[in-house]
């Protein structure tokens, strides 16, 4: 597509707020940690005090990452969703992977207590929420595709996506329905998302499956370009339908679905993302729009978890909720100002 | 340029195949006009399909330049016929050049960036349908024969010997029509493209056509207006009831 040169000077601008952000957000925290200390632990590795430098090498740097990591990972999920769709309303959950994540942690959580309390302790380490999440968005995924091999129409995905999503939320119900209070209150917090306690090795693994999803996602820019002018089109240039559709879904489930697994079902950011970007850079070519996404998520989650820790109180407020509460009212503010929306 | 030799058409369904038309032998040759008509629901749409690969025949021939159709791949096929569908769902935000430019696709590199030749193949297709004034606007602002003219510039980028288009007549006012069907005329004139279009517009088509194809329930003829009016080929396509085709003034007249 021509003219994408003007957008090299504000891709770099982005870039550089999410570096800003990234020491922004390293600084702050419940502990404060005088900047120029900061400074030196992360240049020089020297420090006056050992407790601080535990602080930001193992806590507040992995969190950095897994924001950067999870916001990007969803806007890019929020935006082939959109593209693949054609539907401004898709995000990266559509397909029903937060649901099927959903199930499998509230199974390991609220199952143990539902079909005996033996097992529960045994369930209850952190890894195994993880891998709980992991297989049920595995197993929502598996489903859809298999239907997607049935199906030529890409909107009967769409709908077959929430069916599963509610299917999934009715048993998530019932299961909550039995459920004591403790392992209700567990689960709602769950629900509420967390980029904090991630270890190192934690995010190297999701960095892993970030990294994998942004290549497919690559690897799938001139198709999506070609997309944005319906199937049928897209199949008069050479584009094989439902090969390109199977990449960008399973893009999408390596990115939404670990993403989910390590810090909950985040919602809003990747439904957000790509319409915030689009209205800062008003273009439609998927070269210049993955990349401005993924700096846009990193700013947006690093921003919202800077809020999140209510700056000068030890509270830190649930990220799920944050993502909303700044994300909405910026999305319509930019809507109303610009007063056209052209999908 | 494409031929059919006793081409089936029709579905493919779990009971049974489905059969819209068959017989069908018809061939365009480089640098035609040729229009497709036949009533509502007769299988033009099909045939078309059919034509440009995305739909599988049931039995016989399609010829595209002396290789059969099925043995094209993909990319070979997007490089030898360019279609212009009506009512896609095409992103209305699209500029018109950035609409234009996606006809490039088969032929960009993997993450589709433009060449020099592709720019100026572009420009040419743009300079050929005459709407360089619309080149920054986005689809949204354009009129109906506006956007008609942009689908044609990408089917032109596309730089294929044959262009198909779906009722490209559709929704445009009298003048539109005939400056739609003038502007197909011209193009198979300067390019030397062959072109097949559906249409409704029958007197139109017969003023400007080098080539008639005319779909009825059973069978598929075609040839120049002047061999069809001589065969009294138009009388048959529709019910009588109604409409007659007058081959004094070579138009269809209400009767009274």
């Amino acid at each position: 597509m021509p003219y994408t040169a003007r957008y090299k000077g504000l891709l770099l601008l982005l870039f550089v707020i999410v570096v800003l952000m990234a020491l922004l957000n390293v600084s702050l925290g419940s502990v404060e940690i005088p900047l120029k200390d900061i400074f030196n632990i992360l240049f020089t590795n020297t420090t006056s005090q050992e407790s601080w430098q535990y602080i930001i090498l193992e806590y507040r740097i992995p969190k950095v990452f897994t924001a950067i990591f999870t916001g990007s990972g969803l806007a890019v999920s929020g935006l082939l969703m959109q593209t693949l769709f054609r539907n401004p309303l898709a995000g990266p959950y559509v397909l029903g992977l937060s649901s099927g994540a959903s199930l499998g942690v509230a199974i390991v959580i609220m199952g143990a207590s539902v079909f005996g309390a033996g097992t529960a302790a045994l369930l209850l380490s952190k890894w195994s929420l993880v891998i709980a999440s992991r297989l049920g968005s595995l197993l929502v995924l598996l489903a859809v595709l298999l239907a997607s091999a049935k199906l030529r129409d890409t909107m009967a995905i769409l709908i077959i996506g929430l069916m599963f999503a509610s299917l999934t939320a009715a048993v998530v119900s019932v299961l909550a329905y039995f459920s004591p209070a403790a392992q209700l209150q567990q689960y709602i917090f769950w629900s509420f998302g967390s980029l904090g306690n991630l270890s190192w090795q934690e995010v190297s693994i999701l960095a892993v499956f970030w990294f994998l999803g942004i290549v497919l996602a690559v690897f799938c820019i001139k198709n999506l370009n070609t997309l944005l002018l319906g199937e049928n089109y897209a199949r008069s240039l050479g584009v094989k339908i439902s090969t390109n559709r199977f990449i960008i879904i399973i893009a999408t489930s390596l990115l939404a679905g670990s993403i989910t697994a390590f810090a909950g079902p985040i919602a809003f950011v990747g439904l957000a993302v790509p319409h915030l970007i689009r209205q800062v850079i008003p273009t439609n070519d998927h070269k210049i729009l993955l990349p401005a996404v993924i700096f846009g998520g990193a700013i947006l989650m690093l921003a919202c978890d800077i809020a999140s820790q209510l700056p000068g109180s030890e509270y830190t407020l649930p990220i799920n909720a944050i993502t909303s509460l700044i994300g909405a009212p910026v999305v319509i503010w930019l809507l109303i100002r610009k007063q056209k929306f052209i999908f | 340029m494409i031929s059919t030799n006793n081409l089936s058409i029709g579905y493919r369904n779990k009971s049974g195949d489905t059969c819209i038309a068959s017989n069908i032998d018809i061939d365009i040759s480089e640098g035609e006009l040729v229009g497709l008509i036949g009533v509502n629901g007769v299988g033009k749409s099909t045939l078309l399909r059919s034509l440009s690969g995305v739909q599988a025949s049931l039995s016989g021939e399609i010829v595209i330049s002396d290789k059969p159709l099925i043995k094209l791949s993909a990319e070979e096929l997007a490089k030898t016929i360019s279609v212009v569908l009506t009512e896609q769902p095409i992103s209305k935000n699209l500029s018109v050049s950035e609409l234009i430019a996606l006809g490039r696709q088969p032929y960009t590199n993997w993450i589709g960036s433009l060449s020099k030749e592709d720019r100026a193949k572009i420009q040419t297709a743009i300079a050929l349908v005459n709407i360089e004034a619309l080149k920054d606007k986005r689809c949204f602002e354009l009129s109906d024969g506006q956007l008609q003219k942009v689908l044609i510039a990408r089917a032109l980028a596309q730089d294929t010997p044959f262009i198909i288009l779906d009722e490209p007549t559709t929704h445009l006012d009298m003048y539109h029509q005939a400056y739609v069907l003038k502007l197909l005329k011209k193009l198979t004139q300067e390019t030397n493209k062959s072109i097949l279009f559906a249409t409704h517009e029958i007197n139109l088509a017969l003023q400007l056509c080098d080539k008639i194809i005319i779909m009825e329930k059973d069978k598929v003829s075609a040839g120049t207006p002047k061999e069809l009016i001589a065969k009294n080929a138009f009388s048959n396509i529709f019910p009588s009831d109604l409409i007659y085709f007058d081959s004094e003034s070579v138009s269809f007249k209400i009767r009274t």
